[in-house]
């Protein structure tokens, strides 16, 4: 293997890192806030579809990506009616929010467009296209170092950046805000939050809505980027890895970007080569496949590091007697 | 002795102010939950720079009225004025704004954070945090000298012992400019070292024109530190009277209605053999904490041992090592033989099959099940008990109805049916169910766990007598109980434990009360030296380095 | 307390909350253009109208009793078994295993082989959730997720790289032997007059009856299912009585995964008759909204199991023979699943108040 294919899986694993990441950091602000998200694969196929039949009608990826997003926060609001308003079983609130996205989705998609459940192919102003970096072409050819610059990190649509730059962002404000502060309250301790006379309920539609707008971002990604538009159940559980990856995090911003740029990585040295053979064993692509799922179980087990979730999460605000 | 100062201070301060308007004014205050009144036309005025206690058992509603003054709860009817300004309440947010501060029962903290983001919480200067940190950070200084409110300000919450979060919970009160505090049975969870610090702080507070509402059911702390005083009883305000004209037996005959006989009248007790015999018992609990550093105890048959303590001194854990569901090390030998207490046979149906009932201490959580129909809790930890079983596979579910009839009726459980869910029926018939099912298998070792909390008078004396009734057939009782009272009026043999450790035992007719008092504190001293037949710990603390 | 009639919490808001997804999902129909009401016949007369109709829409239901029950077990030791997908994926995977593996002589005894191969499969596949949650306390929804992929990756391995017969091309096992080919309502005496050959359903149904039965006994009549309902309700109480979690969570996740496995004797070994990807299609989720819309309760399941198989089968008739896909099934599984389980405190606590309201005044009157 040469520099340049190594380059080129790094390449791909950021592509396909970088759905996973938005959505991890989506499912960051729910659960730090103590909402529990298990739809994040639905508010993801939600935001695919609008952002590619908005974009396919209109032409204009922005518009689309306009559209991704109110899919997902329309979704995210359900979540939020369904956890915070009446209380009732988040994690059943999160599957409900996938399968009406499964649904729906290939619904209105055959009913706008008759392609079995597909939008129309993108092109053009349609997609988030690649961007070229200032300079990236004069240092290609500069070993290593302009090989990097110029394959690696430039060339990725704008989502990919927005992505990245949301990392750094995501931490500022979780640990050097009032609204941080208090979002990380209210997943911990909620009463601590409610008797300090700061509303549980509006910051937590706040932090629903803030997964909503990424988890559209994540999924408009997906259409308008790495693909040119949208196809029945193209999510292919990205929002159960971005779960995983969020749990391997212990919902931290740093981490999470770690976690889905290894899964990514592992998504693209999978498609890359189907069949490792280790000499000793051959790892079938199946199991390259599941190893996001067997490092969380493993993860969640507790023998690397346990796990903590926010100490909330999960259960509805109830005010006591 | 402080608390003769602080009376002083206090009547001077009222004097002085009574000319102003009160900082408090609740007029006729009412709130119903459903069909329960849980307030009634409540009406009281507190002069700034006073402390008022309001005092009454549980359930009296003291925790629902300071919820409407903290906006937790909207009230019925009834008007709330704050220093002679009519108040509306309608949340936290406005109580804050009025100048209200509540340090709860359970504290209100988050636990991963420090004590600065604590107090800041909902406090916050900006939208940035560094700023309000660092004002946070000059203010608690200054609040700490002028208070006694010692806190490391980066400590996490999860770190700090009972008192000191406490502590930060006053912080965070006066960190908001709060003039009025309210606290809600602050001293629960507190050792009396703790306490006293506690009231310390409340007098600092007072002569600084502070105005406290003291919330508690301890006729002591009522006597000890505040000017006035209010009396509730179900949901009504029964009397507000001067503390200093007043007694502690006119106190708790206004809370209960009715002169209180908490004296059972039983025969002396006549132990026979040892039943129970604990040796060395050590229990650490999942945070690595020692909870029990070396227990040893034994009790005879037909004799009541009480322990005695402050909650969260290690009874809690004696009993869930006693009653199966806790591990621990050492040795507890039942009529002599050795139990389990690690291994596969040291559960709780174990120990049953051993002849070890046990009334826990909350029968919310552990003894009962709440959505259970009685009869379901009539059987709840005997489930396996070969008389219920219908055949190898399945349960005789009409005859437990059945059964369970029977022992409603002798228990005197109201109403006696046996299909309706555990979660309707009083306190106190809950826990008639929980006697009825453990007393009924005639246990050689009774465990008993705070037989009587929100339990109502006429059931207590019941419970009591079915407690003595059990000790003269035979059985070895193990009384845990934080009401001094009951301990003296049921127990033979007293024990008194303090931080894991029992501090003193001895006979129930030589123990004095300020004796058992020191003995909480884990303090020695002349008065716990001059109980007589009592043995005293070698780690109870000479008095002085208190 | 307790002042709301049971018929309430049993009946009447699960039948307003089906309600409220049916009208909703009308809506939905009308935005895409086409008729509800013609839609619903379409459905009626596709699912219910003929015994062919029935014969497909009892099959679904079979699957559906399969998992609702699987959810039921777990919900009542209060764990939400959401990999019933994998556990019944697995589950094909040991009835295949178990009819290729031996040359049995006749359906019967293969049908008991196929049982206990399933049911084990099934069981070994919630096992290991089970475990890290009893005894390590990771939460069993996330790792019973994680099963579902990773049976999804096993499955797809065993069937590409194992099963699959030599030179066959799509992943799938070989055909089984004609011999352990269940009957169908076809074949039997009685019934089998009105419904053809094509019919799927057979006699996996009365098995999937069996087991309601069979649950109901272990939840109500026995101490096992004492246990497992106290330790459901009170985790502390439960811990108290001397009930091991450990134990409640193993059996009651391993009779979950092992009825989930059981489906299998229904799609693989009574309809496919071969193992192939993705032949659970969905059944193991239906189950929770099956188990949520029957409170838990085996008839409730049977009935919302009937209720899941009428919409399937009807979905697919209305994706024959209009424009609306079958898509349609599964908006209204989620809306069913949304206001029976996540939205269920929007119509209870109304309702509760209206009927507490109402025997306080009759009280004082």
């Amino acid at each position: 293997m040469d520099f340049a294919t190594i380059i080129e899986i790094l390449d791909s694993a950021v592509r396909l890192g970088t759905p996973l990441l938005l959505a991890c950091l989506a499912g960051l602000f729910s659960e730090r806030a103590g909402i529990f998200d298990i739809g994040l694969e639905g508010k993801m196929l939600m935001a695919a579809f609008f952002s590619g039949a908005v974009a396919a009608v209109t032409g204009n990826a922005w518009l689309g990506l306009l559209a991704g997003i109110g899919g997902s926060m329309s979704l995210a609001m359900v979540h939020g009616l369904a956890s915070i308003t009446f209380r009732g079983n988040q994690l059943i609130s999160g599957v409900a929010v996938n399968f009406l996205a499964s649904g729906f989705t290939v619904l209105i998609a055959q009913s706008w467009f008759q392609q079995g459940g597909r939008t129309p192919q993108l092109s053009g102003n349609g997609r988030f296209e690649p961007i070229t970096l200032p300079g990236a072409e004069a240092v290609k050819d500069v070993p290593v170092i302009g090989q990097i610059y110029s394959n690696l990190i430039s060339g990725h649509s704008i989502l990919v950046y927005v992505a990245f730059a949301m990392v750094p962002l995501t931490w500022w404000v979780l640990f050097r805000t009032r609204f941080g502060l208090r979002l990380r309250a209210v997943g911990e301790n909620p009463e601590s939050v409610d008797t300090a006379g700061v509303s549980v309920i509006r910051l937590r539609y706040t932090a629903v809505a803030i997964t909503g707008a990424l988890a559209g971002l994540a999924g408009t990604y997906l259409a308008t980027g790495l693909a040119a538009g949208f196809v029945k159940e193209m999510t292919a559980g990205r929002g159960y890895i971005a779960l995983a990856a969020l749990i391997f995090a212990k919902w931290r911003p740093v981490p999470a970007l770690g976690a889905t740029m290894l899964f990514g990585l592992l998504e693209a040295i999978s498609n890359r080569y189907p069949n490792i053979d280790l000499g000793v064993v051959n790892l079938p692509i199946q199991f390259m496949q599941a190893v996001p799922y067997i490092l969380t179980v493993v993860i969640l087990a507790g023998f690397i590091g346990k796990a903590i979730p926010p100490r909330a999460g999960g259960q509805p605000y109830v005010k006591e007697r | 002795m402080v608390g003769a100062q602080a009376n002083e201070a206090g009547r001077q301060a009222t004097a002085a102010l009574a000319t102003q308007a009160p900082a408090i004014e609740l007029k006729g205050i009412s709130k119903a939950f459903g069909t329960v009144q849980a307030n009634k036309d409540i009406s009281i005025r507190v002069m700034p720079g006073t402390i008022h206690g309001i005092i009454g058992e549980n359930g009296a509603g003291k925790s629902t009225l300071m919820s409407i003054l903290y906006g937790f709860y909207k009230a019925d009817a009834g008007e709330i004025w704050i220093k002679g300004q009519r108040t509306q309440i309608p949340d936290s947010q406005a109580a804050i704004s009025a100048g209200i501060g509540m340090v709860f029962q359970h504290f209100k903290l988050v636990q991963n954070f420090t004590v600065l983001e604590n107090i800041i919480l909902g406090a916050e200067d900006g939208a940035l945090l560094r700023p309000s940190l660092a004002k946070a950070r000059k203010e608690l200084k200054r609040l700490a000298e002028e208070y006694e409110l010692n806190v490391d300000p980066d400590e996490l919450i999860e770190e700090l012992s009972v008192g000191h979060q406490q502590r930060v919970e006053i912080l965070k009160a006066l960190y908001r400019q709060a003039d009025i505090l309210i606290l809600d049975e602050p001293t629960g969870v507190l050792t009396p070292a703790e306490a006293d610090h506690l009231f310390r702080i409340l007098d600092n507070l007072r002569k600084e024109g502070k105005t406290i509402i003291l919330i508690t059911h301890k006729l002591r702390e009522i006597m000890e530190i505040t000017d006035t005083v209010s009396v509730m009883r179900r949901g009504q305000m029964t009397a507000t009277v001067k503390t200093a004209e007043t007694s502690p037996e006119q106190l708790a005959e206004l809370m209960v209605g009715r002169k209180v006989l908490l004296n059972v009248t039983k025969a002396p007790a006549q132990p026979g053999k040892t039943v129970l015999e604990v040796e060395k018992l050590r229990v650490v609990d999942e945070d690595g904490i020692e909870r029990l550093k070396g227990i040893d105890l034994n009790i005879r048959a037909g004799e009541i041992l009480g322990i005695a303590g402050v909650a969260g001194n290690g009874q809690s854990e004696l009993l869930e090592v006693l009653g199966g569901f806790a591990k621990a090390t050492g040795t507890i030998r039942v009529n002599g033989e050795e139990i389990d207490l690690t291994g596969k046979h040291s559960d709780g149906q174990s120990r049953r099959r051993r002849g070890i009932s046990h009334v826990p201490e909350d029968r919310h959580h552990l003894g009962l099940i709440l959505d259970f129909a009685a009869w379901e809790n009539m059987i709840f930890g005997y489930h396996n008990d070969a008389a219920y079983q219908k055949n190898a596979f399945v349960m005789d579910n009409a005859g437990i109805v059945q059964h369970t009839q029977e022992a409603m009726e002798r228990f005197d459980v109201r109403p006696p049916i046996p299909t309706l869910p555990a979660k309707s029926f009083s306190g106190g018939n809950q826990q008639k169910i929980v006697l009825a099912r453990e007393i009924e298998r005639n246990p050689t070792l009774l465990l008993v766990g705070q037989p009587t909390r929100g339990v109502d008078i006429g059931a207590i004396e019941f419970i009591h007598k079915r407690i003595v009734e059990l000790r003269d057939q035979g059985a070895a009782i193990l009384l845990v109980s934080v009401e001094l009272d009951e301990i003296r009026s049921l127990a033979d043999r007293v024990a008194v434990m303090f931080d894991g450790r029992i501090m003193g035992h001895g006979p129930v007719e030589s123990a004095t009360q300020t004796g058992m008092g020191c003995l909480m504190a884990g303090l020695g001293g002349d008065d716990v030296r001059g109980m007589d037949g009592w043995t005293i710990s070698d780690e109870a603390a000479p008095e002085e380095t208190a | 307390m307790e002042k709301t009639p049971k018929w309430v919490d049993v009946a009447l808001i699960p039948v307003l909350n089906l309600l409220i997804a049916f009208v909703i999902s009308g809506i939905v129909v009308l935005l895409i253009g086409e008729d509800p009401i013609k839609a619903i016949k379409v459905m009626v007369s596709g699912a219910l109208g003929s015994p062919y109709g029935w014969g497909y829409t009892l099959y679904y239901a079979t699957n559906f009793i399969f998992t609702g029950l699987a959810v039921a077990v777990a919900y009542h030791a209060s764990q939400f078994n959401i990999g019933g997908e994998g556990q019944a994926t697995l589950g094909g995977l040991g009835v295949a295993l178990v009819l290729l593996a031996f040359p049995w002589p006749h359906w019967s005894i293969a049908l008991i082989a196929a049982m206990i191969g399933g049911a084990l499969f099934g069981a070994a596949w919630a096992a290991v959730p089970a475990y890290l949650q009893a005894k390590r306390g990771s939460h069993i929804v996330i790792t019973t997720i994680m099963f579902n992929f990773i049976g999804a990756s096993l499955l797809n391995y065993m069937l590409v790289n194992v099963l699959r017969p030599r030179g066959a091309m799509d992943p799938a096992t070989a055909r089984f032997a004609k011999e352990t080919y269940l009957p169908t309502f076809h074949d039997l005496p009685l019934i089998g007059q009105f419904f053809s050959k094509s019919v799927p359903a057979n006699v996996s149904f009365f098995i999937a009856l069996l087991a309601c039965w069979l649950v109901w006994i272990l939840i109500w009549r026995t101490k096992l299912g004492f246990e497992i309902r106290a330790f459901g309700r009170s985790e502390t109480a439960a811990r108290y009585a001397g009930i091991s979690p450990v134990k409640v969570i193993m059996v009651a996740m391993l009779i979950s995964g092992g009825l989930a496995g059981l489906m299998a004797i229904n799609n693989v070994m009574g309809q496919g008759h071969r193992l192939v990807l993705n032949s659970v299609e969905g059944a193991g989720f239906i189950g929770i909204a099956v188990a949520l819309m029957g409170r838990n309760h085996p008839v409730g399941v049977f009935l919302a199991a009937i209720l899941f198989g009428f919409l399937y089968q009807g979905g697919g008739e209305l994706a024959l023979e209009t424009t609306i896909p079958r898509e349609l099934i599964t908006v209204i599984q989620a809306l069913v699943i949304l206001f029976t389980g996540a939205f269920d405190n929007m119509l209870r606590a109304p309702i509760e108040h209206f009927f507490v309201a109402r025997a306080n005044a009759q009280k004082e009157a």
